[in-house]
């Protein structure tokens, strides 16, 4: 086996409620290699932040195995994760709730340092000199060293955020919706920002978010997901150029491009979302599916290699053949 | 690395007044509150005077021939039916309403947000345990309770603290765990996590100190029952023993006289409910002037 | 003028398109506050005809709600001032009008439409019910005729009738918006504000709601206001643009003047921050610098300190309005200089 930087198998995430058990991820896997960027695109409730917090053991996974650099994460004790930590870090989306409102941009940046004895027999000069360097680094100006979060406007919050993750000189970065709760001018900012860090740092990230058009312009691979499935997986270019499964090219069909007559008629999904409380074992995406076939309830279809480094999970495509294109008579429709 | 700067820190350059003095500047804008804490000054400073210039023998000084004075400038709240000198005798008192007001509701606030926290934070049988507890301690009437501890541990100060602040516990574990839950599934909760912190520290350094503004009106709140429900014991009898004037032995003693010598019973009435509404406004003050957001 | 409309929106007649259903003149809107003032809308104009839909376009802050608010008379005063300026709702004055008065055209002429369904529906009446209630309250009929109604336009934003009687949490936040809607359509108002309606939703949803939109919209000939951030809901959405910045439109006209001949720098720095999607490889160019702060706006144009154009002059005055055709127009100091132009984008 290849030692990748990190290799995920079949990692499962079950909530467990009243009414049964939700299954927010459910049999993903994936490798990312060192100094690139995985995307992971999905809508609200596919499970992809909770992927991400599972990865890094935020969240205990229900079943699967999370390598980091050939070590099985979830087999480690508290010391020794404790250890880990400093490697593997994550930026939130929300940076109005992701900072502790009664700490000022210095006790923030500095806790972790203080925490994790980073610097060893410290002295508040030491600390000190750390946390503007960080500052520099993600570029707040020295003179808010003092500030509380709430003082300063979200892209700042954000960039405080990420202060905090390197602080600890990780080399793995899970980024949760870093910029969607950001403007539009702000969010490139912060994009311009991460990209650069990771040139700077050689970091590694997995960047989960909703809006296609950033995870295209940030990552190397992306990864589709519905429902805590992975349906579709392939590099960036690839994808867009030639999308296969039927939700991505739904998803690549809803981006609204800012041109004048730049959006024609896109594909609609219909119906309603399969609850993700105890799914049956058929393809989750097909009562929304605008190609039903006979065999889209006979199993959850496996995620298969159908070209080189693009993998769908679809019954109707297979290495080779693509009745959704080859023999659409086969196809119900709706 | 960064160029060292010279010895002095930035963060210095750029200091702002410290926390405490941020917290004050906010609350002194609110009249309220000033007027609350003045009060509270005003009865520890009437405090400190008795301890030092009062001996128990000038509090049971008896002079029956000035039995039921009304108020005069020898005696500005009167005398009771012993002659005892009644404007003495309440300021006497003080302490004991101090006592308990921050005494009793203090045990009360350790305990019950230590298990509250811990509830709210870790939930599961943890939660359901403390929880089950607390319903039972709070389907207690408060006065009931505290009889009851009074006559095990027999009466007393500490006892009637020890009693008054078990029946304050549980208001506190509910405050505590609402407010930990609330706090406890915020994103930087999860970055201290992600730090490797500790749950117990979590609980303890990001947590808490963000739900403190619920607990801070809570006890302030309690402050003010408790004085009474201290006070609604003495009368009773299960408070302070007898000699001593605590204010709501003052007024069980002076209740059968209500129409013919009402000072007894509103001099220490005044009092209490003076130290009630103190308490209650320095609390509103405080939870506002305690959070950094409202700084405008 | 006004009186025609008057009777019009009245008796509920359809309303031909061209017609002025919405004039906003020199609004001013002012959140006074103890300290500080936040100038949150600063002389604001503009006009939107029947059946068109105008984008107002603007980062966080650049008191696109506000306006919204103010043409509903609904700013919160205190701390909320309108200083100055007119709003002009199918003839009638909405600041001059009585509490009363406003009641009646809120609702049965103009209608809003806010971000987060989940807050504007009542969570223990059903959606049925609470679109018949506003029913009810705009036109006289009894409460089965108002239902009857209710389910109509239920069917009409792709809701089974049938699910009428059901509470809001029972439906998906797609559907809650669908409701929302099919509420503030539910009285044929000539215009609808439509605030930031998809942010909150999935993009496959926001695709579906979107386009039930456009659909009502020319079925029913209403003018809409759709306030967002996102310039490819403009784009699909919209006729015509205005881009505020710091409570300023700094540029209006068509959808084609302003996507494809922008004028003004921050319309182009909006652009050149988003990343393309046909061409991965183009490096952001974000705005440098934060959004202006509305308490303490520059006395030239409030954009200059992120500007990368700009000139003294730009920094010493307040630009002026300047119609550079007869629909578009772009407010930029630098345009006194013939010669000046932007670099574009692509």
């Amino acid at each position: 086996m290849d030692s990748h930087f990190l290799e995920v198998r079949n990692l499962k995430k079950y909530f467990k409620r009243t009414r049964g058990n939700v299954h927010a991820v459910d049999g993903v896997n994936f490798t990312i290699d060192k100094g690139k960027t995985l995307g992971v695109v999905g809508e609200s409730g596919c499970g992809k932040s909770t992927l991400g917090r599972c990865v890094l053991r935020l969240i205990e996974p229900t079943d699967g195995e999370v390598l980091y650099e050939g070590r099985d994460i979830c087999k480690l004790n508290k010391r020794e994760l404790k250890d880990l930590r400093k490697e593997m870090q994550i930026i939130f989306q929300d940076p109005f709730s992701s900072l502790n409102p009664r700490k000022t941009v210095l006790d923030l940046i500095a806790e972790p340092i203080k925490f994790n004895k980073l610097i060893p027999n410290a002295s508040k000069a030491d600390i000190e000199n750390r946390v503007l360097e960080l500052m520099e680094t993600v570029g707040i100006a020295e003179r808010l060293i003092n500030t509380y979060p709430h003082e300063l406007d979200g892209g700042r919050r954000q960039r405080i955020g990420i202060a905090r993750a390197l602080s600890l000189n990780p080399k793995f970065i899970v980024c949760d919706e870093p910029v969607s709760a950001l403007d539009v001018s702000i969010q490139a900012q912060i994009l311009n920002l991460l990209k650069k860090l990771q040139k700077e740092l050689g970091l590694t990230y997995i960047f989960i978010t909703h809006d296609l058009s950033v995870v295209n312009y940030f990552s190397n691979d992306i990864m589709v997901m519905y429902l805590g499935h992975v349906v579709e997986m392939a590099p960036a270019a690839e994808l867009f150029r030639n999308p296969m499964h039927p939700y991505t090219k739904a998803l690549l069909s809803a981006i609204l491009l800012p041109k004048v007559n730049g959006n024609p008629e896109r594909i609609q999904l219909r119906g309603e979302v399969t609850s993700p409380i105890d799914p049956p074992d058929e393809c989750r995406f097909a009562k929304r599916c605008n190609y039903l076939c006979k065999a889209c309830s006979a199993g959850t279809p496996p995620l298969l290699e159908v070209e080189p480094n693009h993998l769908v999970a679809c019954h109707c495509i297979k290495p080779g053949m693509n009745i959704l294109q080859e023999q659409p008579h086969l196809i119900s429709g709706r | 690395m960064r160029k060292s700067k010279s010895a002095t820190l930035i963060s210095k350059q750029y200091r702002r007044k410290g926390f405490l003095i941020e917290v004050w500047l906010r609350l002194r804008t609110n009249r309220g509150a000033v007027f609350g804490l003045a009060v509270l000054a005003l009865f520890i400073l009437i405090m400190v005077y008795t301890f030092i210039f009062m001996t128990p023998a000038d509090v049971s000084k008896i002079d029956s021939k000035s039995r039921y004075l009304p108020p005069s400038s020898a005696h500005p709240f009167g005398t009771d039916d012993m002659g005892r000198d009644l404007f003495v005798r309440v300021l006497y008192g003080t302490r004991y309403s101090l006592a308990i007001a921050f005494g009793a509701v203090g045990i009360g606030a350790v305990i019950g947000t230590f298990f509250g926290s811990i509830a709210g934070y870790y939930g599961g049988w943890t939660d359901q345990i403390i929880m089950r507890i607390t319903d039972v301690l709070h389907s207690l009437p408060g006065i009931l309770l505290g009889m009851v501890i009074v006559t095990i541990l027999g009466a007393g100060l500490q006892t009637l603290m020890i009693a008054i602040g078990f029946t304050v516990i549980s208001g506190f574990v509910r405050m505590a765990r609402a407010s930990v839950l609330s706090v406890k599934t915020s994103e930087f909760v999860e970055s201290a996590r992600a730090i490797g912190m500790s749950e117990f520290r979590i609980v303890f350094s990001q947590v808490l100190p963000n739900s403190i503004s619920p607990l801070i009106v809570t006890f302030t709140a309690r402050m003010a029952t408790s004085v009474l429900a201290a006070a609604g014991l003495s009368f009773l009898g299960f408070g302070v023993p007898v000699p001593l004037p605590e204010w709501g032995a003052l007024i069980s003693a002076g209740r059968n006289y209500l129409t013919t010598a009402p000072h007894l019973t509103l001099f220490p009435g005044i009092f209490i409910m003076l130290m009630a509404f103190s308490c209650a406004l320095l609390g509103d003050g405080l939870r506002d002037a305690l959070d950094p957001k409202l700084n405008k | 003028m006004s009186n025609e409309s008057l009777t019009k929106s009245m008796t509920g007649g359809a309303a031909e398109t061209g017609e002025n259903v919405l004039e906003v003149k020199n609004l001013v809107v002012h959140y006074v506050l103890k300290k500080e003032t936040v100038e949150a809308v600063n002389d604001v104009s503009f006009t939107l005809k029947s059946g068109r839909s105008l984008g107002l376009v603007g980062e966080t802050g650049a008191g696109k709600t506000t306006t919204a608010l103010a043409i509903m008379n609904l700013v919160p005063n205190p701390p909320g001032v309108i200083k100055s300026g007119t709003v002009n709702v199918c003839g009638h004055e909405m600041l001059k009008l009585k509490p009363i008065e406003l009641a009646k055209i809120r609702g049965a002429d103009i209608s809003m439409i806010f971000q987060d369904p989940m807050t504007s529906l009542n969570p223990v009446m059903t959606v049925g019910n609470q679109i018949a209630e506003s029913v009810k309250l705009h036109e006289d009929c009894s409460h089965s005729q108002a239902f009857d109604r209710a389910v109509e336009m239920l069917e009409l934003v792709g809701i089974p009738g049938a699910r009428a009687s059901e509470y809001p949490h029972e439906f998906s936040g797609g559907m809650q918006q669908r409701v929302v809607i099919a509420i503030a359509l539910a009285c044929n108002p000539r215009v609808l504000i439509a605030d930031e309606p998809t942010t909150a939703l999935d993009v496959t949803i926001q695709a579906q709601v979107l386009g039930m939109m456009s659909e009502l919209k020319t079925k029913m000939n209403t003018a809409l206001l759709m306030i967002t951030h996102d310039l490819g809901v403009v784009a699909k959405m919209c006729d015509e643009v205005a881009v505020m910045y710091a409570g300023r439109i700094v540029e209006k006209g068509t959808l084609e003047d302003v996507f494809n001949n922008t004028m003004h720098p921050y319309t182009e720095g909006l652009f050149n921050s988003l990343p393309k999607i046909d061409n991965r490889d183009t490096e952001l160019k974000p705005i440098p610098g934060l959004m202006a702060d509305p308490t303490k706006l520059p006395v030239g144009c409030s954009f200059a300190p992120r500007c990368s154009y700009a000139t003294d002059a730009c920094r010493a005055r307040r630009p002026e309005d300047r119609y550079v055709s007869d629909t578009h127009m772009v407010v930029c100091t630098a345009y006194e200089d013939p010669a000046f132009h932007i670099e574009g984008w692509q």
